[in-house]
């Protein structure tokens, strides 16, 4: 019996960039929360180094609560950068080469030092509205994708599931309604 | 950072960070674009990654209570560390999807976005520190005790 070629397609369709480069990543960002978690036994999630940072700078009750864990916060976040850096001098720059990289149709690539960095088209505007809102809501709703949904997820907690759901659903008919208003890129 | 930590410890957060980093990277979540082309149904990779994540820290979380007592750099118990649910988890999570739905970044992918060169990604972690201060210096208030401190 052969396949199908449209059902090949219609299954192709909503992966326009395949499905192992997600899945690869995936893995790889478990991975490393799961690194702290067995040496630590810390779930890391990465928003409340916001607030932990802001401790440096504000005596205000609800940053210095996280004083304790603000210097480790720093160096994960450090590590977060870097690691993303490495990614960009690698397997961005062509210095390793995988099918499951294709510099893509997103954004602009430019070079620095002969590595291949790469540049968002989303609006500052977007990006800065955006990101007081995400700097809200994370905090109040106790966690972001990482902390929620990576750490949160993978210990079965309702309370992420459902902040997860939460977020996820909002987010989609935001960004639908922003495309429907003609709003590029 | 009184306290007396193995030196190992923050090596370790950034081995672990490192990882983290090069897997947002790998996984194009540090490119905004492609996590609003998910939010638009144009490409539905993301929730292959945020599950993909969570099945290796889920496998983690199941199996090292099990086979050790206490984690080796810290002494702390591996055990379920579970936030309350309240009403703030829904509210905080719609204005949160608001603001990820409108940019497309979430605080990791952010701080990976600039280690891939997008420089751009200083505007978003600038409302996010913003609106982390905002939310703080609000919940502060009651908290303080202080009811003539504004």
């Amino acid at each position: 019996m052969t396949l199908d070629p449209a059902l090949l397609q219609a299954f192709a369709e909503p992966f326009p960039n395949g499905l192992s480069r997600y899945v690869v990543g995936g893995l790889l960002v478990g991975l490393g929360a799961t690194v702290i978690y067995v040496g630590t036994g810390i779930a890391a999630g990465a928003s409340t180094f916001l607030e932990s940072t802001l401790s440096y700078v504000s005596d205000r009750s609800r940053f210095q609560r996280y004083v304790a864990s603000r210097g480790w916060r720093l160096v994960f976040t450090f590590g977060i950068i870097l690691g993303a850096a490495l990614f960009a001098a690698t397997v961005q720059s062509g210095l390793i080469t995988t099918s499951l990289y294709q510099s893509g149709s997103t954004g602009r690539i430019y070079e620095l030092a002969g590595v291949t960095l790469w540049l968002t088209d989303v609006q500052p505007w977007r990006l800065f509205l955006g990101g007081i809102l995400v700097g809200i809501g994370t905090r109040v709703g106790k966690g972001c994708t990482s902390g929620h949904g990576v750490c949160g997820v993978g210990s079965a907690s309702r309370t992420s599931i459902a902040g997860v759901v939460t977020f996820l659903l909002v987010a989609i008919v935001t960004a639908q309604v922003v495309a429907a208003l003609g709003v590029t890129p | 950072m009184a306290r007396n930590r193995h030196p190992a410890f923050l090596p370790l957060i950034l081995v672990g960070g490192l990882v983290f980093g090069f897997g947002l990277g790998f996984s194009h979540m540090a490119r905004p674009e492609v996590v609003l082309q998910f939010l638009q149904f144009q490409d539905f990779g993301l929730p292959f990654v945020m599950f993909g994540a969570a099945i290796v820290t889920g496998i983690a979380f199941a199996v090292l209570p099990r086979v050790a007592d206490a984690a080796p750099l810290t002494g702390d118990p591996f055990e379920r560390r579970l936030k309350s649910f309240d009403r703030n988890v829904l509210v905080g999570g719609a204005i949160f999807g608001v603001g990820w739905g409108l940019s497309g970044i979430c605080p990791g992918a952010a701080y990976a976005s600039l280690g891939v060169g997008n420089v751009t990604i200083l505007w978003a972690i600038a409302g996010m520190f913003l609106g982390a201060y905002l939310q703080g210096r609000w919940r502060s208030r009651p908290a303080s005790g202080d009811a003539s401190a504004r």
